[in-house]
């Protein structure tokens, strides 16, 4: 269970992220999350408000999309849906594989809070 | 993560980078930053600089992962008597408690750092820092992170390590592979350990742990040992030998390695075949850089396996 130890990562980030675009309130926060990625989706939803108490993303919303194990056969070529403990070309059964999507654990983007008579300046 | 290259947009999340620029307005007026960043930046910056810092002094650094009780202690144990020189190497011990493990290593007259990490179930790259600045690397080669005994969290970080080995004992299940996929993909040797006990357990069948870890889509090669007897420590030392032969290679020509654990960014610039070489000439060392962030390593784990070494 390193789900909070990830949420405190990314409430930093959040810190930080906040701090570099006019240190609004985070509102939004929107992650990726692969099956491979050694986190859970529903694991991080419980931790996100703990880690954020207290913090510019306290109360903010946490939007976790699921990425798709893909992967790329280096033998044959074939792109194809695979499973965690099945890693393999699903046209030739190869093992030698690449992974193309399924172990993302990426902070994709942030919607702060802006003043008013921000917006027009900020852009 | 690299900031500059966008090497960590993938396919899984290209569609989200507009070409509007990163700043831009919400139906509902919030400013929308776009950020991609792994949510384990902060980390792998730490583990970047660690990485610096064993290529600058040429340690290879050697992360064993495993379930409790599975050997490292032991494997250890017997590494430094194979070695016979205990100062070309030591040791940082990651358990939650307790400095036992550590006590077992200076004991054979090698240094080793005790990190002791109350409940949290895996080390991570500021851990590691600070457990480096506790240790004399004056004319050491080999820096041997003991993770905390777990199959699950330790695979998640990168603590700046070359190489991961995942020991397997035979007194667990040959399906471990197919049950901790994360933790097994994450190595660049499997070692099974305990083997001494198939001869009594006639429920583990060695070829079935294999087949196992090439089905999570693994090409890392498999070892066998039993440290208490003293079997398979010469391959095991062997393998150790190559790889400092490697990681000499790669300071020579100013490179250096990931383990297998591999970034978004890594994948992304992967070659399309495998059975080349991992010191391949485009591999990128970032580890004296502190101005900027590149989490990413154009390194390929898997490749060096697959080739010459089965």
């Amino acid at each position: 269970m390193h789900e909070l130890s990830v949420c405190q990562a990314l409430v930093q980030q959040l810190e930080a992220v906040s701090a570099s675009n006019g240190g609004g309130a985070v509102e939004l926060v929107r992650l990726r999350i692969g099956p491979l990625s050694g986190v859970e989706a529903p694991l991080l939803q419980r931790a996100f408000p703990l880690a954020a108490a207290g913090t510019v993303a306290d109360g903010a919303e946490l939007v976790i999309g699921v990425a798709d194990l893909v992967v790329h056969c280096n033998d044959c070529g074939a792109r194809s849906d695979a499973l965690p403990n099945r890693m393999l070309c699903g046209a030739c059964n190869s093992f030698r594989v690449r992974m193309v999507s399924g172990d993302e654990m990426l902070l994709e983007s942030v919607e702060l809070a802006t003043p008013a008579a921000a917006p027009a300046e900020m852009l | 993560m690299c900031d500059t290259c966008g090497c960590n947009i993938t396919d899984g999340n290209r569609h989200l980078v507009s070409p509007g620029g990163r700043l831009s307005q919400t139906d509902d007026g919030r400013a929308a930053v776009t950020v991609l960043k792994s949510l384990l930046d902060e980390n792998d910056h730490q583990a970047l600089h660690n990485r610096g810092h064993f290529d600058a002094r040429g340690i290879l650094a050697v992360n064993l992962m495993s379930s409790p009780g599975a050997g490292k202690t032991a494997l250890l144990e017997a590494t430094i008597d194979a070695l016979g020189d205990p100062a070309r190497m030591v040791v940082i011990e990651g358990d939650l408690e307790t400095e036992n493990d550590a006590a077992r290593i200076r004991a054979k007259g090698v240094q080793a750092v005790q990190i002791a990490t109350g409940s949290a179930c895996h080390l991570d790259a500021h851990m590691v820092h600070d457990a480096l600045h506790r240790l004399d690397l004056e004319g050491v080669d080999l820096v041997f992170i003991e993770n905390v005994g777990n199959l699950v969290c330790p695979a998640s970080f990168d603590l700046g390590q070359h190489l991961n080995v995942t020991l397997l004992s035979v007194t667990e299940g040959d399906d471990k592979p197919a049950k901790y996929p994360v933790m097994f993909r994450a190595a660049d040797l499997m070692l099974l350990t305990k083997t001494d006990l198939l001869a009594v357990l006639d429920d583990f069948d060695p070829l079935k742990a294999e087949q196992a870890l090439r089905l999570v889509g693994s090409a890392a090669p498999v070892l066998h040992a039993a440290a208490r007897k003293g079997t398979g420590i010469d391959q095991w030392i062997a393998w150790i030998e190559g790889e400092l032969e490697a990681q000499r290679a790669r300071i020579g020509a100013g490179t250096t390695r990931r383990p297998a654990v591999q970034s978004d960014g890594a994948r992304l610039h992967a070659p399309q075949t495998v059975g080349v070489s991992h010191d391949h000439s485009h591999d990128h060392s970032h580890g004296h850089s502190h101005g900027h962030s590149h989490g990413h390593s154009h390194d390929h784990s898997h490749d060096h396996a697959a080739g010459a070494k089965r």
